[in-house]
């Protein structure tokens, strides 16, 4: 293999490798693909994967069939998973017991039924993973990357087309035309505010202030329940590395920082293992590809503050500052990191570009809506059938993507909403289900498209809480430096708070509101500025659930602590599990009797209703 | 402060060629090395970068992954993400508060538990989710936060 360490001293020689890479590889192996990205490794993905290395040693096939671990593939819900090319059979929940049936199967050409997708809908059992309606519906452009490669693997990704782009863009030696491109694509930031990315960087291209211009990748993921960023930088981080490089080229920047989350340590893991190979074969570093062109990437990690999303902080704490955002302008484009021009992007957008240079800016423009071209990653959570993350068109409705794709409810009460946006987003009601997914809809309803979290809200969700929920968080969050945010986003919280304990009075709403738009017209950052988000587009949908608080001190959805109570039913067939688990010893009964909860004694932890296999126990 | 400590935290600070722009990068560094940030660290390291003790001070208390009081040998981290809040982590929290008899933010006694929420760990699929140390839990519930606690107790 020594031919292909060595570092590729012209444009020319890296094709070369690349056809005898696409050559060598016999796509009739059959392959085990087995997703480990952090959540599949939680799900168990490694003891899957150690089993699936010893059958294959002990059975000595391990030159009859391949193994790769790659990233996240997306159906978290069914994790640990297997996927067999070239067949692309999908087996779900995977043991380390099964993995010696699969195997046995596999060496002889076969598929085990028995361990097949089950469709709950018809009942039917499902072999190709892309006839899954969770796959089928979606249009995986950047998801389908992660499972051909193994993340740690540079060879793997130029074997699948990896680098090409830019291979393409230093031989044309047109930096020009991959903005004309860019601009084609009409691609716009996937972080969140939508700009238009091409306009972005032309702007940036031309800035002349000083030798030194910077870009920066923006993976400080800090939204609660958006992931989609995590499973790129896992599961493809040369698809991070190709696109920032070919940024940098378009626009003359001369060093490029990825800054990412400290809590994702297996994307950092991933990331440095990248750049390293990237910088072994020359596609990064001095003289990339033997060209005159030469540009590095380094890795600076965030230490747990979500403020460093907004840009003017992420730049304060690359520069070893405290996260503060400051007024723009100066925009960073203009002066930002160490006072130099600065371009930040997000870790989807980055993604998109070595697509974008692929199949041409025309080509990718047809994607989605007129507005809104390309993809969008989304990471469906919550009270959902089919949690993980799913790829779609822009334009597709929002009823689409949580039924068709997310396949409904996961309990047996109905979805009554679906928030987007994180924490400077809204919740869209169940009503609205047949909006189209584009940047301006979600405006026009009092949400954001944001970075792509679609969480998922049923009848047990009390929309209050969940109000509460993301101003505690904002509360938090808040930097401090400007007072609207600091102290509007504390205020906020104890009304809701106020509220949620039966405390609300009739003049709470009408403060409520006033404080909201105080600090949305007022705050300095965009995190000040969207905080009041999450209550007015809960006051404006759900009204009747803060009045309910209110007037009846009641919590429709049993969540709010105070406002509830625990009983058991006479659904009880008195198996003694929840007196055993009550920590508080607040329940009794004997054996076959209804039991009883002392409310005196009561928590209101809820660890009764979570051992009752009979659903006895609730609350009121 | 020991001689010793100084080389050690000396060293960490040369690999960042003494570069007042790597303050976070060092801190980080320091606090993996001990745990967390001993306010004498944090001295000598501004001191070595020629930066006033208020910038350190500054930087230190700002992120929420620094920690300027020792940490306990395995730190739980509870997530409270948007996806974990919905499917029970909150109730996940009070658990292990109860259980470990500390609150948020404590180390128990005997060193061996740090309890910390984290906003969101990005495996929403496997809400609610307690990481402790490396090592993930999925979809936990009040019921098996005991054996968590037990496994950590007796793994040492």
């Amino acid at each position: 293999m020594d031919r292909y360490m060595r570092r590729l001293e012209s444009i020319e020689t890296f094709l070369e490798i690349k056809s005898s890479l696409m050559e060598q590889y016999d796509h009739q192996i059959p392959t085990l693909v087995i997703p480990a990205g952090t959540c599949g490794q939680a799900s168990g993905a490694n003891a899957l994967i150690r089993a699936a290395k010893k059958e294959l040693l002990q059975k000595k096939l391990t030159r009859k069939i391949r193994l790769r671990v790659t990233g996240c593939h997306g159906f978290c819900a069914m994790e640990p998973s297997v996927l067999v090319e070239p067949q692309r059979t999908f087996y779900p929940k995977v043991t380390p017991d099964d993995i010696a049936t699969i195997i046995e199967a596999v060496a002889h050409g076969k598929t085990v039924n028995r361990l097949l997708f089950i469709d709950l809908e018809t009942g039917q059992r499902i072999e190709i993973q892309d006839d899954i309606p969770f796959f089928k519906k979606q249009t995986r452009t950047i998801m389908s990357r992660n499972e051909k490669v193994d993340p740690i693997r540079i060879h793997d990704y130029i074997r699948n087309g990896g680098y090409e782009a830019l291979a393409k863009v230093l031989s044309c030696q047109n930096p020009q035309s991959i903005l004309e491109e860019v601009k084609a694509s009409g691609l716009r930031g996937r972080g969140g505010a939508g700009f238009s990315t091409g306009q972005k960087w032309q702007l940036f291209a031309s800035q002349r202030n000083g030798n030194d211009k910077y870009i920066i990748c923006n993976a400080d993921e800090g939204d609660p329940g958006a992931y989609m960023d995590r499973s790129i930088l896992e599961g493809n981080p040369h698809g991070i590395i190709e696109g920032m490089t070919i940024g940098a080229y378009a626009t003359g920047a001369t060093e490029g920082i990825i800054y990412v989350r400290t809590e994702y340590p297996l994307a950092i893991k991933h990331l440095n293992a990248a750049i390293k190979q990237a910088r072994g074969l020359g596609l990064l570093g001095d003289n990339i590809l033997g060209t005159k062109f030469s540009f590095d990437i380094n890795i600076v990690k965030g230490a747990g503050a979500f403020v460093c999303g907004e840009e003017t902080a992420l730049i304060q704490s690359i520069e070893g500052h405290m996260g503060e955002p400051r007024q723009r302008p100066p925009f960073p484009i203009v002066k930002g990191l160490y006072g130099r021009p600065t371009m930040i992007n997000n870790v989807e957008t980055w993604a998109n570009i070595p697509l974008i240079i692929n199949m041409g800016g025309r080509t990718f423009v047809q994607i989605g809506t007129e507005g809104s071209s390309g993809t969008k990653i989304f990471s469906l959570v919550g009270k959902i059938k089919n949690t993980g993350l799913v790829e779609v068109p822009m334009g597709i409705t929002i009823k689409e993507v949580v039924q068709g794709i997310g396949g409904g409810p996961s309990g047996k009460v109905k979805i009554k909403a679906v928030q987007t946006g994180g924490p400077s987003g809204g919740c869209i009601p169940a009503s609205r289900f047949d909006l189209t997914i584009d940047y301006e809809s979600l405006k026009n309803v009092g949400s954001i498209m944001g970075s792509g979290g679609m969480i998922v809200m049923d009848d047990n969700t009390c929309m209050v809480d969940v109000a509460k929920y993301f101003m505690n968080f904002l509360k938090d969050e808040s930097c401090g430096k400007c007072f609207p945010c600091r102290k509007g986003t504390q205020r906020m919280h104890e009304i809701l708070d106020d509220i949620s304990r039966g405390r609300g009075s009739s003049e709470s709403l009408e403060l409520l509101e006033e404080l909201a738009m105080a600090v949305k017209d007022t705050a300095m950052c965009g995190l000040g500025q969207t905080a009041s988000n999450p209550v007015l587009s809960t006051l404006r949908y759900f009204r009747d659930e803060y009045i309910e608080h209110i007037e009846k001190k009641h919590c429709p959805a049993g969540v709010c602590k105070d406002l509830i109570t625990y009983f058991i039913s006479d659904r009880c067939i008195g198996c003694m599990l929840c007196i055993k688990a009550c920590p508080e010893g607040a329940i009794t009964g004997t054996k076959k009797q209804q039991h009883v909860i002392d409310t005196s004694k009561c928590i209101k932890c809820g660890t009764c209703k979570d051992v009752c296999k009979s659903e006895a126990v609730q609350t009121i | 402060m020991e001689e010793v400590e100084k080389e050690k935290i000396s060293t960490i600070i040369n690999k960042y060629k003494k570069d007042r722009t790597y303050l976070l990068a060092i801190f980080q560094d320091v606090q993996r090395e001990y745990r967390y940030l001993p306010k004498e660290a944090i001295h000598f390291i501004c001191n070595e970068l020629n930066i006033p003790e208020s910038k350190g001070f500054e930087v230190a208390t700002f992120y929420k992954s620094l920690s300027l009081t020792p940490r306990g040998k395995h730190t739980v981290h509870v997530c409270l993400g948007t996806a974990c809040h919905l499917r029970g982590g909150p109730n996940i929290l009070d658990t292990f508060e109860r259980e470990l008899k500390i609150k948020k933010g404590e180390t128990t006694g005997d060193g061996m538990f740090t309890l910390e929420s984290v906003n969101c760990l990005g495996a929403c699929a496997l809400a609610p989710l307690v990481r402790v140390g490396d090592k993930d839990f999925g979809k936990t519930t009040p019921g098996i936060v005991q054996n968590i606690i037990q496994e950590f107790k007796t793994g040492e």
